[in-house]
């Protein structure tokens, strides 16, 4: 029972990488006023050019590199289209959905031609699991040790990053004067730029960010968790994100909670000793589809303000005008 | 020319500059994949309209488009961002298909308003939720709608894969409903005229969606509900000062556009599968936010629009059989940035757009 109660908390561990990953994403992007549904985007072009590349080069390191590189110029073109050109920031984030989903497939096809599949990657090529220091060792001992092997040893290394980007994200938007600038510029523009800082290149700043996260989601998903990019890979990841995002309220802690909430429910979903539990109180179907739906009811409603409400930064989906 | 004339012009110029943009870095895409484009684009002309069969299929894929650009159009008219088309038309099919099962041995002259009615709840409640959310709790409308999709999409599932299959069938999809209740298909319908035309799924929905169109641009332009509509979404605050209700108007709105949005179930349901199946609406929700962009949300804009992207589906569809490099995909690529030049970069060419008009137009008095 206890090992089990490990082994499901481990899986939530395991699905909640690329949640983490993208949703630290978003706040940086929020908090600086510009809207970003594009998460889902970034995270399905980083799981194909993470796959591919890593295919090519027979690197995983090179494939995190080329799924940054993609995050980057997704949230670049959408930084040119929402902070230059001041188009309409939700636009420009479907467009990016929208083309992310053609262009996976048709390059994957084009080039493997196997129906928007790439290459099974050998295990050189991809994000293997690593057994921490001691792990065997310390395995006998009563409960740390069952922890520190279950639990905390052998995970990938982007599931540890992913753990370490959440407090560096908390420390860079509340303790650093980039975050001070950051957080300030999401609120009250104008304040920040009769300061003389450029309200325009601290959000390009913050979408930088935002692309290297976005895009590392996805390289989890196709060189970490499986091997190989399908097509619509990411199914709804991103939004989820965003999701989790929302019911922190826009702040790092908070948002990661969400994210281990959400992959929590997505686990027990699938571990039929907690079913067998629960479907005796529940209807089976009924069950499962709220499982399914709770992260998006649990959105709304926190949106709504039924649960404390989630307030975005006020700025937010503005482009900025300098007076003259 | 005077200055509407100008105008017009200047929007007519702007759209084909950032359509001819968008396909200029598709032409590019297939050009890197190793194809020639110009065989690429006459291949996708000829399919879609080249020969009955494949005019037949672009017209079908068009009807869902109307539905879908005009749910998108009615709520951004009122200022809204309806990202939900997908999930309204999903749950506005559910209601299709349950009155089909249940009444299918009546005549299809009584079902079809009923059909009508029961696709406009449907939808409308998807669409009335997130907008009573919007209007009262202040929740932004992308977002709710978003999740109200994927919640739509569940719910399918579960009463697709539970409820409404067949014990003995396999795949989760309701039964066949009854003849009596299939919406005429085109060849059909020309077939009483005396003409003969190849049996495509295009059918007499194709009819309905123009009359649709037809009325929400009377409702838009010509009611004084419409006119409320656009004030909200013009100015809120002037709309609450002149004593319009901008909550109303939000929920209506919502509920009109998740209306619309229904009626692809009558395109799709009734007029073609015949039977509930899983994501019958996939992507055509999506796409309608494309159409109403280019069609800079007005219905005659939204009818071109449909049409192109009635060709594009068709279109692109004759060309990944033709070329095995190019994936169907190809359509949604081309989606993608099309949504992305015709709607966030609007303001690309506009000025250089403007001042040639404006020169064109000085030099003309």
């Amino acid at each position: 029972m206890w090992i089990d109660f490990l082994l499901i908390l481990d899986a939530t561990l395991r699905i909640s990488v690329p949640f983490v990953f993208a949703s630290m994403g978003g706040i940086f992007a929020e908090r600086s006023g510009v809207i970003d549904f594009g998460l889902e985007g970034k995270m399905l072009g980083g799981a194909f050019v993470a796959a591919t590349v890593a295919y090519w080069t027979q690197s995983a390191w090179w494939g995190l590199l080329g799924s940054i590189g993609i995050g980057i110029v997704f949230s670049m073109i959408h930084g040119y289209a929402s902070i230059t050109k001041r188009g309409n920031q939700v636009v420009s984030c479907v467009a990016i959905n929208i083309f992310a989903m053609g262009l996976t497939v048709v390059l994957a096809n084009a080039w493997f031609g196997m129906g928007g599949k790439t290459p099974q990657l050998p295990k050189e090529a991809r994000f293997m699991p690593i057994k921490l220091p001691y792990a065997e060792e310390m395995r006998d001992l009563p409960i740390i040790g069952d922890i520190y092997y279950e639990l905390i040893s052998g995970h990938s290394i982007l599931v540890y990053i992913a753990f370490v980007v959440v407090p560096v994200t908390a420390w860079i938007v509340f303790k650093s004067s980039f975050g001070l600038r950051l957080r300030a510029t999401g609120e009250n523009p104008l304040a920040v730029d009769t300061t003389g800082i450029s309200v325009n290149k601290t959000r390009y700043q913050a979408l930088l960010f935002n692309g290297i996260l976005g895009g590392i989601s996805g390289a989890y998903l196709s060189t970490a968790h499986l091997a190989f990019f399908v097509k619509d890979m990411s199914a709804g990841k991103g939004y989820i994100a965003l999701a989790a995002m929302i019911v922190g309220k826009w702040r790092p802690y908070p948002a990661m909670f969400a994210c281990l909430l959400f992959s929590f429910l997505f686990v027990i979903k699938d571990k039929p000793e907690v079913f067998d539990l629960l479907k005796g109180i529940v209807p089976v179907n009924i069950l499962n589809s709220f499982l399914d739906m709770s992260p998006y009811i649990l959105t709304v409603i926190f949106l709504a303000g039924f649960v404390g409400k989630a307030v975005a930064p006020k700025a937010i989906g503005q482009p900025f005008t300098k007076e003259k | 020319m005077n200055e509407r004339q100008a105008n017009t012009l200047v929007v007519t110029l702007v759209t084909i500059a950032n359509l001819f943009i968008a396909f200029l870095i598709s032409g590019i895409v297939i050009w890197v994949l190793g194809e020639d484009p110009w065989f690429a684009l006459k291949t996708m002309l000829y399919g879609a309209f080249g020969y009955d069969e494949g005019l037949g299929y672009t017209l079908y894929y068009s009807t869902n488009f109307i539905f879908t650009g005009l749910a998108f159009a009615i709520g951004f008219n009122c200022g809204l961002f309806n990202i939900g088309a997908e999930g309204q038309a999903y749950i506005g099919g559910l209601g299709v298909g349950l009155i089909c099962l249940w009444l299918e041995n009546w005549p299809l002259w009584l079902v079809f308003p009923l059909a009508v009615l029961v696709s406009i709840i449907f939808g409308g409640v998807w669409g009335a939720i997130p907008g009573y959310f919007k209007a009262k709790r202040g929740s932004h409308e992308v977002v709710t709608t978003i999740m109200f999709n994927f919640i739509a999409s569940v719910i399918m599932v579960n009463l697709l894969s539970h409820v409404l299959r067949p014990p003995k069938e396999m795949s989760p999809e309701s039964r066949e409903f009854g003849e009596r209740v299939w919406i005429p298909q085109m060849h059909e319908i020309f077939d009483w005229f005396g003409l003969e035309i190849t049996q495509t799924p295009l059918n007499g929905t194709f009819i309905f969606a123009l009359v649709c169109l037809l009325l929400v641009w009377r409702f838009i332009w010509y009611t004084r509900w419409g006119y409320e509509l656009r004030t909200v979404g013009i100015n809120e605050t002037a709309a609450a000062y002149a004593g319009i209700s901008v909550s109303k108007n939000i929920i209506i709105a919502m509920v009109i556009g998740g209306g619309l949005a229904g009626f692809v179930g009558i395109n799709e349901i009734m007029g073609s599968s015949h039977r509930l199946m899983l994501n019958f609406q996939a992507g055509i929700g999506f796409t309608g936010i494309a159409v109403s962009l280019i069609g800079r949300n007005h219905p005659l804009g939204i009818f071109l629009a449909a049409l192109l992207f009635g060709i594009l589906y068709q279109g692109g569809a004759e060309l990944s059989f033709e070329l095995q490099t190019i994936d169907r995909h190809m359509v949604v690529l081309i989606q993608g940035l099309v949504i992305l030049f015709a709607g966030a970069l609007e303001n690309l060419f506009r000025p250089q757009i403007e001042q040639l008009v404006k020169r064109i137009s000085s030099e003309d008095s």
